[in-house]
């Protein structure tokens, strides 16, 4: 007897764990050439302002770990997807409709690219921070700060490079995420929000929703809890450049940060620099009197 | 000559008359289907309330906050600045309405009575709060004391320790003695709240059993707990309390008010409560006359929810005072 698939309906990862969408609606998820693959769960605004509560609660803890911890711990995600690495091949050759071995090259830059980012996490403030030479007995002291509840459009056809690419970056220098992730291409989301509850990434500080950008990002981007956005999610989709405008417009009224969309999806494969990590840090200045 | 058998309150005169027929009154209530209770509460908090109607419970909530304050660190400063919040809890929006109450203890009544005045009234918590534990005569000066310094409102705790070893008499004396101590110079007299603590009281049965005892002895409200201890307030306790409250009227013709306190910390959570005091109790109780809820944090998510309903974003507590 032929054994009977077992179906399976995924959920959202908010604050450190999976709840079904608020709206209780899910869609069905195909792989590149129109297979039902899964269904996925369909976040809506309330799942959206949820994440941001959620994101919040875990931002003080997350911003005041040493540089160090954060470090350890983005090394410990890539540890954990490298031992889940055939569920990703898997994820990313049918959403993406990659060859075995394209799909096996995808997971390996995401791999490095998040052990790349850990690196970063204590020394970011090194390169970007400085001593200023004042004119007076004073220390001065620039260093970057993170900015707080960041959201995430993630990229929609890139759907694990690309979203490990713009997530990273994020949550390294302190920062917490509540992430939009491709709406056609789910499913690899999914599984690194699985990665993330078992890599000792606290509850809260990445939240995955499964779902729109075009209906999400308006509530993302006007959202006064919310203290920048990244847009990169917004190239591909229909009407593209007038949702970044409106997107940016809704930003504008708490004066958020904004990565602005591109043209065109970039290519996540070349090194990306040191601009995702530094969009969403602050600059704090510190005068310090010398000899006291 | 005929005599009528006395109606209303009257009614109950023997009733409260000695220790066993108290007892007898108590026991002889009927029991609560704990399990119908709870789902019947749980059943209620579905109702989705949306849009317009939204809107007006969420004000509604406003003007029935009992704006707490009760820790050991409370300044005059704080008091003062919560005092301003009670009166204008959204300075950026006029439309916004005051809340019902500022509740602090007794000493702090001056405080804010100088700010808010005859707009928003001040209740003080009374008789050796939260505890209770305290002799007659000091909960009752704690009372006069309170009246004293122009408290509108009086939140009395009940001796739990009397009232779980079945001495329900000296309960019921120590209400109509805080009662009377409630009472101004002038003849009117401070709105008694009492508090039950039903964090403390172990099963629904006693809930009824106290709410009854409470309103016997003549309250004007009932409230489930102090804010000190967990669980505070529950929507199946409120809904206990409140079907007290609808069978009291039905028996004496007196209107008794509801305030669950502790614990309530969402617009949403709010919003359950308001749809079960029109369900249970009726639209009677849907004014701050008769219903209250004693809160701090819950204000700002209130207030939250009210901008999110004005500017068609989501708003953030970055906006709203940290009290």
């Amino acid at each position: 007897m032929a054994r009977v698939d077992v179906r399976k309906t995924y959920k959202l990862y908010i604050g450190g764990a999976f709840p079904r969408s608020e709206s209780g609606h899910s869609y069905e998820v195909t792989d590149s050439k129109g297979k039902f693959v899964a269904n996925a769960s369909l976040a809506s605004r309330k799942d959206v302002r949820d994440a941001v509560v959620a994101a919040r609660k875990a931002f003080g803890g997350w911003s005041a770990r040493t540089a160090y911890n954060r470090s350890q711990i983005l090394y410990r995600i890539a540890e954990v997807m490298e031992d889940r690495r055939p569920q990703f091949e898997e994820a990313v050759r049918q959403s993406e409709g990659a060859s075995a071995a394209a799909a096996r090259g995808q997971v390996d830059e995401a791999i490095d690219r998040l052990v790349w980012y850990s690196g970063w996490a204590d020394k970011l403030g090194q390169v970007i921070g400085n001593a200023n030479p004042v004119a007076g007995p004073f220390f001065n002291h620039t260093a970057p700060e993170p900015s707080g509840v960041i959201g995430v459009l993630a990229p929609q056809t890139s759907s694990l490079l690309g979203l490990v690419s713009t997530v990273a970056p994020v949550i390294v220098t302190g920062n917490v995420a509540v992430v939009v992730s491709s709406y056609a291409r789910p499913l690899p989301a999914v599984t690194f929000s699985e990665v993330l509850a078992t890599s000792d990434v606290p509850g809260g500080v990445v939240n995955i929703l499964t779902g729109d950008a075009a209906t999400l990002g308006p509530w993302l981007a006007s959202h006064m809890d919310v203290n920048g956005i990244d847009l990169g999610g917004v190239a591909g989709l229909p009407r593209a450049g007038e949702l970044a405008a409106e997107l940016e417009i809704g930003a504008a009224d708490n004066l958020k940060r904004v990565r602005r969309a591109p043209d065109a999806e970039p290519d996540w494969s070349t090194d990306p620099g040191l601009s995702p990590m530094t969009a969403f840090v602050e600059h704090k200045t510190v005068w310090h009197p010398i000899g006291v | 000559m005929p005599t009528t058998a006395p109606t209303g309150l009257a009614a109950y005169s023997e009733v409260t008359a000695s220790e066993a027929s108290l007892k007898r009154f108590l026991h002889g209530l009927p029991g609560v289907d704990q399990v119908g209770a709870e789902a019947r509460a749980a059943g209620l908090g579905t109702r989705s309330i949306k849009t317009s109607a939204k809107a007006w419970a969420l004000d509604l909530a406003i003007r029935m906050v009992d704006l707490t304050t009760l820790e050991g660190q409370d300044t005059p400063g704080k008091v003062r600045a919560l005092a301003g919040k009670a009166l204008h809890p959204d300075p950026s929006d006029p439309t916004c309405p005051s809340v019902a109450a500022v509740c602090v203890y007794g000493d702090l009544v001056g405080e804010v009575k100088e700010i808010v005045g005859s707009q928003v009234n001040v209740a003080a918590v009374a008789t050796a709060f939260p505890s209770g534990r305290a002799s007659m005569d000091i909960k009752l000066a704690d009372t006069r004391d309170a009246v004293a310094n122009g408290a509108d409102e009086i939140d009395m705790v009940i001796d739990r320790g009397a009232f779980l070893a079945g001495r329900y008499l000296q309960v019921f004396e120590e209400i109509v003695a805080t009662r009377e101590a409630c009472v101004r110079p002038d003849g009117s007299h401070a709105h008694l709240k009492v508090i039950f603590e039903t964090g403390e009281l172990q099963t629904y049965d006693n809930v009824r059993r106290a709410s009854w005892l409470a309103m016997l002895a003549g309250t004007d409200f009932i409230k489930t707990s102090t804010g000190k201890v967990q669980p505070a307030a529950t929507l199946p306790v409120t809904l206990v309390m409140l079907e007290a409250v609808r069978d009291f009227r039905e028996a004496t013709g007196v209107q008794i008010g509801v305030k669950p306190a502790g614990g309530i910390r969402t617009a949403k959570d709010a919003i359950k409560y308001l749809v079960m005091v029109n369900e249970i109790a009726g639209d009677d109780w849907l004014d701050p006359d008769w219903f209250r809820f004693g809160a701090s944090t819950l204000l700002n998510d209130l207030l939250m929810q009210r901008t999110k309903m004005t500017t068609g974003r989501y708003s953030g507590p970055d906006y709203f005072t940290l009290d």
